[in-house]
């Protein structure tokens, strides 16, 4: 089995739809996803797993995808900041959640993870869970009552 | 840069074997760090693992819990059975990032990065783990305290994988784990310490102290001995004698010495093991 340089063939699936790509080895999902599939809302910011802006969803968990090569996403599902309904993001905004939006795509990802994770806060609290995205801007405390907010949200949808 | 994508653990073998130069590549968490401009890093040949779903598996056997290659913090952070007999897997894998990191990162490829500030590591060592290495050539399995040579070194052939981690399992009347970084979250260790003893005594692995993650035999003798202990002083000298800090970015060595010297006292008289 000799080594790929070529292309490597990348079927996946990307907010919900099949898509298939030749990504170059070297390649990350983060490039693949914003220069060849057209998706900007996901942003690099330090790219080197820091930061979280570059935050999606891999199978369901969020991971840095400044540090997952495009060929990792081989059969795999994959969710992006444009698979978020606009309204899902209105407790974030009245929250204060977002400033000068660098980080709020990444933010919004780890959110939306832990609203389809409510058991996590059994044993995490909602800073642990968000501490991998990173704000210049708000202080934190908005995008932790933002999150809270989603999840109280969320309980009365399901008249909890 | 070349990718190496096999399926299945022996085409994966059979490639490094013929291509030792082959780097395996799991999480990414730590090679695919600023890959764009590290181009010595991004033309590397790469031999992807994450096809191989004979490495994913958490597994108990009687007596020990067999971390697959691919098993990751989170798979653990998870796991309630991990959580109530392994607790300080918990400790470490949940200060190792935040999810983004927890969820692709390996115990294996914390092993094998070989960064002595590494959180996963004192915490295996300290428990006892073993790492299993696979090649053509056969199976070995080594004690992660006899695993690394030197900074960054271990004793893995360019031929070899490591294909899983085995943790004993067991009563421990005494555990602990301690990370000193700048902040809670998000940090690099400046000083990392893991105590666990069991019937065979203790073991004290430390972190950001020395070249490699290793055991303070010292300090474990101090403690089979079971003699008083007048303060974190009388660790310190110990420590002094297991450890070789320095000076870097993170930390000075000196304040490395101190602290690890009081973290140790502090988590042995909070866990009961020095009378107040």
């Amino acid at each position: 089995m000799p080594p790929e340089s070529a292309p490597i063939e990348v079927a996946f699936r990307l907010n919900g739809e099949e898509v298939a790509v030749s990504a170059e080895p070297a390649e990350r999902l983060l490039d693949l996803l914003r220069y060849r599939l057209g998706l900007t809302g996901t942003k690099e910011g330090c790219g080197e797993g820091e930061c979280g802006a570059c935050t999606v969803w891999l199978d369901g968990i969020p991971v840095d995808s400044c540090l997952v090569p495009a060929f990792q996403a081989r059969g795999r599902d994959v969710r992006t900041i444009e698979s978020v309904p606009e309204e899902a993001l209105r407790p974030l905004v009245a929250s204060g959640a977002t400033q000068c939006g660098a980080c709020t795509p990444g933010v919004v990802m780890t959110a939306m993870w832990v609203l389809e994770n409510p058991g996590l806060l059994e044993t995490h609290t909602i800073r642990e869970l968000m501490a991998g995205n990173l704000c210049r801007c708000t202080g934190y405390d908005g995008i932790v009552d933002g999150v809270a907010a989603m999840l109280a949200a969320r309980g009365e949808e399901r008249g909890e | 840069m070349r990718a190496v994508l096999p399926g299945r653990l022996d085409a994966a073998m059979d490639a490094l074997a013929g291509d030792p130069g082959l780097v395996p590549l799991a999480g990414g968490t730590d090679l695919l760090v600023h890959w764009p401009v590290r181009t010595t890093a991004r033309d590397a040949d790469y031999l992807d693992l994450t096809g191989l779903d004979e490495l994913r598996p958490i597994r108990w056997e009687e007596g020990t819990l067999v971390l697959g290659a691919l098993s990751t913090y989170w798979d653990a952070i998870v796991d309630p059975r991990i959580r109530s007999e392994l607790p300080l897997l918990i400790d470490a894998a949940r200060q190792v990032g935040a999810v983004q990191i927890q969820s692709r990162g390996t115990w294996a490829g914390n092993v094998i990065n070989g960064s002595p500030a590494a959180d996963g590591v004192p915490v295996l060592m300290a428990y006892g783990a073993t790492v299993v290495l696979a090649s053509t050539a056969g199976r070995r399995e080594v004690p992660l305290d006899a695993f690394y040579t030197g900074y960054r070194e271990t004793v893995r052939r360019p031929d070899e994988l490591v294909v899983e981690i085995r943790v004993p399992r067991g009563e421990r009347p005494f555990e602990a784990f301690v990370k000193v970084g700048p902040r809670r979250a998000q940090s690099i260790a400046k000083v990392g310490l893991a105590m666990a003893r069991d019937e065979a005594g203790w073991r004290v692995a430390v972190a950001s102290v020395a070249p490699v993650v290793k055991r303070c035999p010292a300090v474990e003798t101090l403690l089979d001995g079971g003699g008083p202990l007048a303060g974190p002083e009388d660790l310190q000298t110990a420590f002094r004698q297991d450890v070789a800090p320095i000076d870097d970015l993170r930390s000075t060595a000196e304040y490395r010495e101190r602290v690890l010297a009081r973290v140790a006292w502090h988590a042995l008289r909070d866990g009961g093991a020095i009378p107040d």
